[in-house]
């Protein structure tokens, strides 16, 4: 099998019908050897290990018993005994130097060039619902830019009374809102339509972040501009940087949640996530979120634009593409424990995890310690908002055995989250986009959590 | 409005009535905003110069033309470098051509798409059912390093080009704003797209459910698919991409699992370390700050304490200064700069100490 020296990594596809100079695609982690051993992965190793007994460890024995007591504690360490530092010596704070390990990381091998690829949220290390800003994931398709935002301008054209242009200044004083929603990558999860390819839920599900975002309603600007309601149908949203990325909306969604948006978590936005305006199109694919906004048209017809014409379709088994596919169904994955951390000791554990929906709020989570056998239900944390991510936490006691816990969430229209053989049944495995299967983890008898896939 | 307020009551469409004649705003389609007039008008020049999105019934598109000749020496010099000179290149970006017959030309639909084809990967002509979709993404975002370069005529012709590649045009062929629903009605995938709308309305009901099953439900009990052990560190040291603290820590996935929890939790609890400092390096400026040094000594002159630069000063050429500094930092003194004495910096390594009196002694710079 080749391998990636500089990456140490197995490298894709090695085809039987290369064309050009193929190499690994972005679609593909594995190669056809690699599929295959994670197909004979197939164990029917679980069967009696998962008739679990309930025993509860006794925690270990700490050697501190023995002792006068911990050095932690015994011998004043110097933050006790010294001066700390002063006012604004971090005149804008930055996480505590321990916390470096929680980072955006690309994944190796999925693209060729940064300006054109994506750095994951490390989603195994976050609390609650909101997404630190700097640690908000990224999806460029041509580079990002640091705009000036004096000179920023924001148009309206197309199916309306007035074509206008609004500059930074005049979109901020019109009557703004603050919503909290999630932005999900419609490719989130997408390497493992066909099989297991990803070791930790950074890279699985880290195509996903949550902020409070601010900004109008884009209904308020398009009814300032005097929007012909009678042929409007759709949207399109393009942007200013060089790939002027541009995706079609439908008009019922433009008139109703969708904010063209500049603060994010109580500032302006981040340069990477498209300041100083971006879109926010709640529940619909993070692709759609158009950064760096600078003009939206009002039209009667879709407009079959690059990423939604070529990348964003969804491949079915008969050999068509869906098109148009926007919406992010509900779906919920565990974040602690998660795939490649290793479990310190047996005893209590808290369960914790994310939910989601594009068609609504979180109604319920259910969590499973045994492949999906039995289900008890999560609580939630408060706010379980529309279309925002709703913490899930719940009481689990490892007994040190085998185990494969599962989260499945179910939304306020009553959708239960699938499993990934039950989408596989009626998309097969080349969809890519919108894989939003009960996500499996298996824990081992060492302690050791690894992403598998249980039907 | 009109049939609303016939629905009124008589009281309520009284209110209504004084509210509008206070210049109170209602919350009635068109009624008035107070923020109406923020912004401007466009001009006609400035929506033509942004406006350039073509859609598949080819409104927006320019007039122009470019022959498949020209296309050659465009592609030659600006595209192939990224998508190879036939387009079929996959090092930077997924292959353009390639995987289309003469028979999908006929029919609409890309054979290869069908399961059981095994086709090395989609390429943009298996999927591009609209002809207008290709042209609007070159003008706007080609050249990837200098989007919108291209002029009306070069973009007919780089795409009459990767038209011919894919034998969707002859070689002589000219494609213009004329002929282009021609060439629309030879694409390999034209039939291939289906607009499903159970995953575009919000109200939609989706195509696959699960039930809430609670208790002994059906499953496999199977492992239909784990991670391969040798794809263990594909994405390096698992370990170093989690918290430090915690109840779970990362796993050491650069070597292979440990056998038994005791070994496991050795193993991660023993490779966490903090975050290891640039290379052995010592930034003195940054240890001033830290340790508030900055608070009483300024760069060059007095404040509570000497400036370094006067420190340094007085010191130059003295052999024995750099110990005799370190000294000083890390057990205080007093009378030598004034009463006002030093406190003692029993914090600081030796290293840190003896870079700080290093870099004083070398001028405090």
């Amino acid at each position: 099998m080749p391998i990636n020296q500089d990456l140490n990594i197995p490298l894709g596809n090695t085809f039987d019908q290369p064309i050009g100079r193929i190499i690994p695609a972005p679609e593909n982690h594995l190669n056809a050897e690699g599929l295959e051993t994670a197909r004979k992965a197939r164990r029917s190793f679980m069967g009696k290990a998962l008739a679990m007994g309930a025993g509860i460890a006794a925690a270990s024995k700490s050697a501190i018993a023995a002792s006068e007591g911990e050095d932690a504690i015994l011998k004043l360490p110097a933050h006790t005994t010294g001066l700390g530092q002063g006012v604004a010596a971090n005149a804008y704070g930055m996480p505590s130097k321990w916390e470096s390990n929680l980072m955006r990381r690309e994944s190796p091998g999925l693209t060729r060039v940064p300006q054109a690829s994506v750095s994951f949220c490390p989603l195994q290390g976050l609390f609650g619902i909101i997404t630190p800003s700097g640690l908000h994931f990224e999806r460029h398709h041509q580079g990002w830019w640091d705009i000036d935002p004096s000179q920023h301008r924001f148009m309206v054209n197309g199916l309306v009374k007035r074509p206008r242009v609004f500059t930074m200044d005049d979109l901020m004083r019109l009557p703004s809102v603050s919503r909290i929603h999630f932005i999900e990558c419609g490719a989130n999860t997408g390497p493992e339509w066909g099989n297991v390819a990803l070791p930790s839920v950074q890279y699985t599900h880290g195509m996903l972040s949550c902020a409070e975002f601010t900004g109008v309603l884009l209904s308020t600007v398009l009814e300032m501009c005097g929007i012909d309601k009678k042929q409007a149908r759709y949207i399109l949203a393009e942007g200013a940087d060089g790939s002027s990325m541009t995706r079609t909306i439908a008009l019922d969604r433009a008139m109703d949640d969708v904010i063209v948006a500049w603060g994010m978590n109580g500032e302006m936005l981040r340069p990477e996530n498209g300041y100083p305006l971006r879109l926010v199109v709640p529940g619909v694919q993070g692709v759609s979120w158009v950064k760096y906004l600078r003009r939206i048209e009002v039209g009667d017809q879709p407009y079959a634009t690059k990423d939604e014409a070529v990348h964003y379709i969804d491949l079915q088994p008969d050999g068509q593409h869906r098109q148009y596919t926007s919406i992010q169904e509900c779906k919920s994955v565990i974040t602690t424990p998660s795939g490649s951390q290793t479990l310190l000791d047996k005893g209590y554990y808290n369960i914790s995890g994310l939910a989601w929906s594009g068609r609504g709020s979180i109604k319920r989570v259910d969590v499973s310690v045994d492949g999906g056998r039995n289900w008890r239900t999560a609580r939630l944390e408060g706010p379980t908002l529309s279309k925002a991510l709703t913490r899930f936490n719940f009481d689990w006691v490892w007994d040190g055995k085998p185990a494969i816990l599962q989260s499945r969430a179910i939304d306020s229209t009553g959708y239960v989250q699938p499993k990934i053989n039950q989408l596989r049944a009626v998309r097969g495995t080349r969809s890519i986009y919108h894989n939003n299967a009960i996500q499996s983890w298996k824990i081992s008898e060492n302690g050791e959590v690894s992403n598998v896939q249980v039907y | 409005m009109k049939s609303m307020m016939q629905t009124l009551n008589k009281p309520l469409g009284q209110l209504v009535a004084a509210l509008v004649l206070c210049g109170l705003t209602f919350g009635v389609a068109h009624a008035k905003k107070p923020w109406d007039e923020i912004g401007r008008d466009a001009k006609p020049a400035e929506i033509a110069a942004w406006d350039i999105d073509v859609r598949p019934d080819f409104k927006g598109l320019p007039a122009g033309a470019g022959s498949v000749d020209r296309g050659t020496a465009v592609w030659e010099s600006q595209c192939a470098s990224c998508h190879g000179v036939f387009g079929e290149s996959n090092e930077v970006f997924t292959p353009l051509v390639g995987g289309t017959t003469a028979k999908d030309i006929e029919t609409g639909n890309v054979e290869n798409l069908l399961p059981g084809k095994n086709f090395p990967q989609r390429t943009t002509m298996m999927k591009a059912a609209t002809v207008s979709t290709l042209w609007d993404y070159i003008n706007r975002a080609m050249p990837w390093n200098a989007p919108k370069s291209l002029s009306t005529n070069d973009v007919y012709a780089v795409l009459a080009y990767l038209l011919n590649l894919a034998d969707v045009v002859p070689a002589d062929y000219v494609l213009s704003d004329k002929n282009i629903a021609d060439v629309q009605k030879r694409m390999p995938n034209r039939n291939g797209m289906t607009v499903f709308t159970p995953l575009w309305d919000v109200k939609g009901k989706g195509d696959v459910q699960n039930v809430a099953c609670m208790k002994n439900c059906a499953t496999e009990l199977t492992l239909g698919s784990s991670l391969p052990d040798f794809a263990r560190d594909a994405h390096g040291d698992i370990n170093q991409q989690n918290r430090l603290i915690g109840p779970v820590r990362g796993s050491v996935t650069t070597e292979p699992a440990p056998k038994t929890l005791a070994d496991a939790r050795a193993k991660v609890t023993g490779a966490a370390s903090a975050p290891k400092a640039d290379g052995g390096a010592i930034d003195v400026k940054a240890l001033l700050v830290s340790n508030s040094c900055t608070a009483c000594h300024g760069m060059k002159t007095k404040m509570v304490g000497p400036g370094f630069a006067e420190v340094a000063e007085k010191y130059k050429g003295q052999a024995d200064a750099k110990a005799y500094l370190a000294g000083k930092i890390k057990n205080g003194g007093a009378g030598v700069w004034g009463a006002i004495p030093m406190p003692p910096q029993p914090q600081l390594s030796d290293a840190e100490l003896a870079a700080m009196a290093g870099w004083i002694v070398d001028g405090a710079k």
